[in-house]
């Protein structure tokens, strides 16, 4: 077993220990690790260096998808929502991705937000489905038949959302390293090269578009259920910006820096909230400069250079493509 | 809908048109010579409605005379462009010219989200307007509406001078040849003593007034609120995208596409006006990826 599979268990383990040893702050890391499978969507679209500035509203489809099914159907199991949050936000990903992955780079990241800003707008005018600037209501689901109140509910959503980040985290680090996810490094590197083997460059990136939309869905459901509710703030360009921040943040290309980065990105957020909530992107935006001028490898790199054996010390300008260090 | 309301949309898209061709420009000149998309594009827009609004509010509580207010709408926007443009350009942009494109975009990015919360902090979240110009000028009846001087005449006339100016000054002067030259080829051109860095600070200043002015000229017409500048960059780029990035003349007739478009939609279908830009764009990109006047680019292996 290698140090990263060691290290992932033990986190793993940790967290399932935490009501126990630290309840109060069990809604704060269930939003954490919603929050984070979207940052890993962004992440794998880095993986092909696309940085998409809307993927927020994949995010607020997720949420939405729950807030209509909850209130069309009462006593809903919570399986059952996250399910048609993934199938939701799988066929609007499909639909857009057909045509955004024609598209690289500057193109890529305006045209998704395009589309994010249309969604916006659309949820927010149309009010008397979607309730307006207000948002949805997302009522509590039951799960296996059960109902829960608030405290339990708090309870059984960290453990499922610890399961499902879990499974999304292996099964999106085994996809990195799957062919197919090493086709998009590839794309990267030369997309000419990559058609030359075979392989379709835009099916390979819509591939990964489909994974990554499907992530920001989930973290979308799971946090809007916890919080009870869907606004269009959810698609808003400033979310997006959010989740890229958190992923540059934590370390492109690295699996583990989603969760790090997010739990960094929060924590500072709720302790500074009440002092700087005026001057918060502010903040973003010079710390965001200051982590691509000076340590393009996020957290991951910092904590590297702090404890690491610094293995094979790379060089300033391949640090992007430096491997994950999840391995 | 009756002839009344087809003229009014019409003379509506054209001085819309005409203030989305101005960023659109700033924006397509930036790309076409820096090869950067730069985000913050729109909030130099806002910054120079903002600055426009609150200098011309001044001159006349002051009680100067109200058609200094004219000159203001230049000088606000050339003051932005140099001052914020320049600083942008020479503080950060220049850092990072030899960095991956995804990072270029990122610190554009970034400089978008500094100065959306700079201008939230500076003019608040409350509206501003100054009107001033727009009553100076008087109505006009034109097709048997009445209608503002300022927005029939005014703003086309603005972007037309603009246009022509831009053109003349790329083809017609030294300056413009240099900037041609470094776009072409930047190596080269350095070689035969051309100073890019220069030139690519004077491309930069000149696309950030660009978009100043479309701000200071929007000033009279709308009310400024936050989020104007994230509304006014994807805008642009929509505008830039269906014309083909880096093309001058195109983005002027995609403007006026756009934005005619734009206030047919508000007459017939208000619930469209925001979805008609993009609309339009990816319509026209679905049939040519790169814009309508765009070319192909050469794939390297």
């Amino acid at each position: 077993m290698s140090k990263g599979k060691i290290a992932f268990i033990v986190l793993l383990a940790v967290l399932a220990m935490l009501p126990f040893a630290a309840s109060s702050t069990v809604v704060f890391i269930t939003l954490c690790m919603a929050k984070s499978l979207a940052v890993l969507g962004i992440l794998v679209l880095i993986r092909a260096d696309q940085v998409s500035f809307g993927h927020a509203m994949y995010f607020a489809i997720g949420a939405y998808a729950a807030a209509f099914l909850s209130s069309a159907y009462r006593d809903i199991d919570l399986t059952l929502v996250i399910l048609a949050a993934i199938a939701a936000s799988m066929i609007a990903g499909l639909i857009v991705g057909l045509f955004v992955t024609r598209y690289r780079g500057i193109f890529f990241g305006m045209i998704n937000l395009a589309f994010s800003m249309v969604l916006y707008s659309v949820l927010e005018k149309a009010f008397h489905i979607t309730g307006g600037s207000d948002g949805m209501r997302i009522r509590r689901p039951t799960f296996m038949g059960f109902e829960f109140k608030r405290s339990e509910f708090d309870l059984l959503m960290f453990y499922v959302v610890l399961v499902v980040a879990a499974i999304s985290f292996v099964l999106v680090w085994r996809y990195l390293r799957s062919p197919l996810g090493q086709a998009l490094r590839a794309v990267k590197t030369n997309e000419t090269r990559v058609e030359y083997l075979g392989l379709s460059a835009k099916r390979v990136l819509l591939t990964g578009y489909l994974v990554s939309a499907v992530l920001c869905g989930l973290g979308g459901v799971l946090m809007g259920t916890v919080q009870g509710l869907a606004t269009p703030e959810h698609a808003f360009w400033s979310r997006s910006a959010e989740l890229v921040f958190i992923a540059v943040l934590g370390g492109q290309g690295s699996v583990a820096g989603a969760f790090a980065g997010t739990v960094v990105f929060e924590t500072v957020r709720t302790f500074a909230a009440a002092v700087l909530n005026d001057s918060w992107q502010l903040i973003l935006g010079v710390t965001l400069i200051a982590i691509i001028l000076w340590a393009p490898g996020g957290l991951v790199e910092l904590w590297q250079r702090a404890f690491g054996k610094r293995r094979k010390r790379v060089a300033p300008e391949t640090v992007s493509q430096k491997t994950e260090v999840f391995e | 809908m009756s002839m009344n309301f087809a003229a009014l949309a019409l003379l509506d898209g054209v001085a819309y048109a005409a203030l989305l061709f101005l960023v659109a420009v700033g924006l397509t000149l930036i790309f076409g010579v820096l090869g950067i998309l730069n985000i913050a594009h729109g909030s130099l827009y806002a910054i120079g409605a903002y600055v426009t609004a609150t200098a011309g509010q001044w001159l006349v509580d002051q009680g100067y005379n109200p058609w200094l207010t004219f000159p203001l709408l230049i000088v606000a926007a050339v003051a932005v462009g140099v001052i914020l443009g320049g600083s942008i350009e020479k503080l950060l942009l220049a850092r990072i010219y030899s960095k991956e494109p995804i990072l270029q975009l990122l610190v554009t990015f970034a400089v978008f989200m500094i100065l959306e919360n700079l201008q939230r902090m500076i003019w608040g979240v409350q509206p501003y307007f100054m009107s001033t110009p727009l009553t100076l000028l008087g109505n006009v009846s034109v097709l048997g509406i009445n209608y503002t001087i300022y927005q029939v005449l005014f703003l086309p006339l603005a972007a037309i001078a603009v246009l022509v100016s831009l053109r003349y000054f790329l083809r017609h002067t030294s300056m413009g040849a240099q900037i041609l030259a470094v776009t072409e080829d930047r190596e080269a051109a350095t070689a035969i003593g051309i100073n890019a860095t220069r030139v690519y600070l004077m491309t930069f200043v000149i696309g950030a007034s660009f978009a100043a002015l479309g701000g200071a000229l929007a000033t009279p017409t709308t009310s400024l609120v936050t989020g104007m500048g994230a509304n006014m960059i994807v805008l642009s780029f929509a505008v830039a995208a269906t014309a083909g990035l880096g093309q001058i003349e195109g983005a002027a007739i995609s403007a006026l596409m756009i934005g005619i478009a734009r206030s047919f939609a508000v007459y017939l279908s208000p619930e469209l006006e925001v979805i008609t830009p993009y609309l339009i764009m990816v319509l026209v990109l679905l049939v040519r990826p790169s814009g309508l006047f765009g070319r192909e680019t050469v794939r390297k292996i």
